[in-house]
């Protein structure tokens, strides 16, 4: 078991390197810092004497140990668009991301294994078809067409919920929740439905396949044969087998929350880091768009690296073959 | 032989189908009318000249106060829908294609190589792929589009939009090709047929070309129609954001980002017609994907 962490542990770490060491290329070789800090009235030897007191000029390894250095220390440096510290700028708009991306995959959760173990079971029910034909319809849906159809039937028509930012927030020290508040709920329900929609489409599709394949397993066969009730074979057999994957949906589906959460912020202006990504590359604005890179990269590898010690909790037959 | 088995097979399905043969016949309606937009076309949206402010915002000819010269109404600018859509959808399957064409060469070359060479080159190959799968495609797409910007100087990169986003499209989906392309040679090199062609003392790229790939031919088919859909809603997106195409030569995206102005306005033609235009164009596209699988995947029958 420890050795099992401390591997995969070390493996984190050299993804984190690899990533670091990209964010680093993206911001010393895309464009010339120099010549987007300064302008044109600052004479060549300005520009070298910059160079010098930045350190550009010293060796590569050198200048990437720095990077590194300072990323671990928490200094992202300065943006180049609005000059602000970057560490500031991402504290403000982290909250509103994760927050929006938990209530998308809950929403995404609660409702998609429920569907897709409904329609595993009864493949054949005209209701499951016409869930699995919503499902086909729902993929092929651009997220932002999801959004703007929310907004124009909750929004326009109906009137009945706020269609841009996050309402009503309460700063909690420097988090800035929407959690604490009627207003700011009811503004998180559009983005959060328009998130969480094409998540959960996958979400049933993914169950649905898993649940469908341990059916045909001889265990389950095995359990029909011995004449086990229907329902301990479908909810206890059969579901705690389909429940491993979907451990790993979840972690997958992060990835497609933090990606898709780019256009649901765009589309509702949600003051998230998405939108701050976006905003960075209309500007060019190359460290904001390597810190948002490190930034991301590292909830990947921690979310990815407690799927796989949740695996190991959950599914005894990993333990049985680390002892043997 | 084997094909034209497949071929009759597939038809015989087909015709028994009605979902799948519904969607060919919305793609093929659609494609037709992009492909052929410079000669189908009331109007050219690119003539400054061909459209006038004094038709603005028309609504669709079955509407009161229409135009009957204006089929599904105009933009603000006097623009005629119709055409805007038509020459919008020939961009957009003309990127997407382009793309989809790009991917599928530069994945199956990797995948096929990875799986025949197999040891380091593979699993290199499939560390990047990895990186990748894990990283969603807008989200590289998005990353190549800024880097680019930051590399090429402003002008450039304005000429350049089309290549570049076509390139970023065609980067982020390639390993589904790649992986598809590895995991069928995988299955197929220990073939007697793949045996003997070795021991005849065939040359690997001949042996990958000629005898693997016509037999992955099938598997490849359906990812390339999903990625196509893919790559299409990929491109909408992107325009959508404002990082796509420039809004005077407008894709289906760069319409619905246009159309989101009126939102709020009486004039639901200028953001729905073409919203409704690229989902139906998507959902077909998936459709005869799904078919597709089916037929190359005889255990879902």
């Amino acid at each position: 078991m420890a050795r099992f962490i401390l591997k995969r542990l070390v493996q984190s770490i050299f993804v984190m390197l690899a990533v670091a060491f990209l964010a680093f290329s993206l911001f010393r070789f895309v464009g010339d810092p120099i010549s987007q800090m300064t302008g044109v009235e600052t004479s060549v030897e300005d520009q070298e004497r910059l160079r010098e007191e930045l350190g550009l000029n010293d060796p590569f390894v050198v200048q990437f140990i720095r990077f590194t250095g300072d990323i671990l220390r928490g200094d992202f440096g300065y943006s180049f668009r609005t000059r602000e510290p970057i560490d500031a700028m991402l504290l403000t708009r982290l909250p509103a991301t994760l927050e929006l991306g938990t209530v998308a995959l809950m929403i995404s959760l609660v409702a998609g294994i429920p569907a897709g173990v409904y329609t595993a079971l009864r493949p054949r029910g005209i209701f499951s078809q016409s869930i699995l034909i919503g499902t086909l319809i729902g993929v092929s849906i651009p997220t932002f067409v999801i959004g703007i159809l929310l907004i124009f039937l909750f929004g326009v028509q109906l009137g009945w919920l706020p269609t841009y930012g996050r309402g009503g927030t309460v700063e909690i020290g420097w988090w800035r929740s929407s959690f604490l508040t009627v207003e700011g709920w009811r503004s998180l329900v559009l983005p959060a439905l328009t998130l969480g929609l094409f998540q959960l489409t996958l979400t049933m599709r993914l169950v649905r396949a898993q649940m469908m394949e341990v059916m045909r397993t001889d265990h389950i066969r095995f359990a029909i044969a011995r004449g086990v009730p229907w329902r301990s074979i479908r909810y206890r057999h059969a579901l705690a087998n389909t429940m491993i994957p979907v451990i790993t949906i979840i972690g997958l589906q992060f990835g497609g929350v933090i990606a898709f959460s780019i256009v649901t912020e765009s589309v509702f202006q949600w003051p998230g880091m998405g939108l701050l990504f976006l905003e960075s590359i209309r500007f060019v604005d190359i460290p904001v768009m390597s810190v948002y890179l490190v930034v991301i990269a590292f909830f990947f590898v921690l979310i990815n690296l407690l799927v796989d010690l949740l695996y190991f909790a959950i599914d005894p037959r990993l333990r049985v073959r680390e002892s043997a | 032989m084997l094909t034209r088995l497949v071929q009759s097979e597939g038809i015989w399905l087909f015709t028994r189908s009605p979902a799948a043969m519904l969607a060919a016949v919305v793609t093929i309606v659609i494609v037709t009318g992009a492909l052929f937009a410079p000669w189908i076309a009331p109007t050219d949206p690119y003539d400054l000249s061909s459209f006038s402010l004094i038709d603005g915002l028309l609504p669709p000819a079955w509407e009161e106060g229409a135009d009957p010269r204006f089929l599904l109404g105009t933009d603000d600018q006097g623009r005629d829908l119709l055409s805007s859509i038509l020459y919008g959808a020939r961009l957009s399957l003309g990127i997407a294609a382009v793309a989809m064409a790009v991917a599928l060469v530069l994945g199956v070359s990797l995948g096929l190589a990875a799986g025949y060479l197999g040891g380091r080159f593979d699993a290199v190959v499939m560390r990047i792929a990895d990186v990748q799968l894990a990283l969603p495609a807008i989200l590289t797409a998005l990353l190549i589009d800024g880097i680019s910007r930051g590399i090429l100087p402003a002008a450039l990169h304005d000429d350049l939009r089309l290549a570049v986003i076509t390139l970023a499209i065609a980067l982020s989906l390639w390993v589904n090709f790649a992986r598809t392309a590895r995991a069928s040679v995988f299955v197929e090199r220990n073939k007697d047929y793949v045996s003997a062609a070795i021991m005849m003392g065939q040359h690997p790229v001949r042996i990958m070309l000629r005898h693997i790939l016509p037999n992955i031919v099938g598997p490849l088919l359906v990812i390339a129609t999903v990625d196509l859909a893919s790559a299409i809603l990929l491109e909408a997106t992107l325009s959508f954001l404002g990082v796509g195409l420039p809004a005077d030569s407008p894709s289906l995206g760069t319409l619905i980002r246009i159309g989101m102005q009126y939102l709020l306005s009486g004039e639901w033609w200028i953001l729905w017609i073409p919203t409704v235009f690229l989902v139906v164009l998507v959902v077909a596209i998936n459709l005869l994907g799904d078919f597709l699988r089916d037929l190359f995947n005889p255990s879902l029958r």
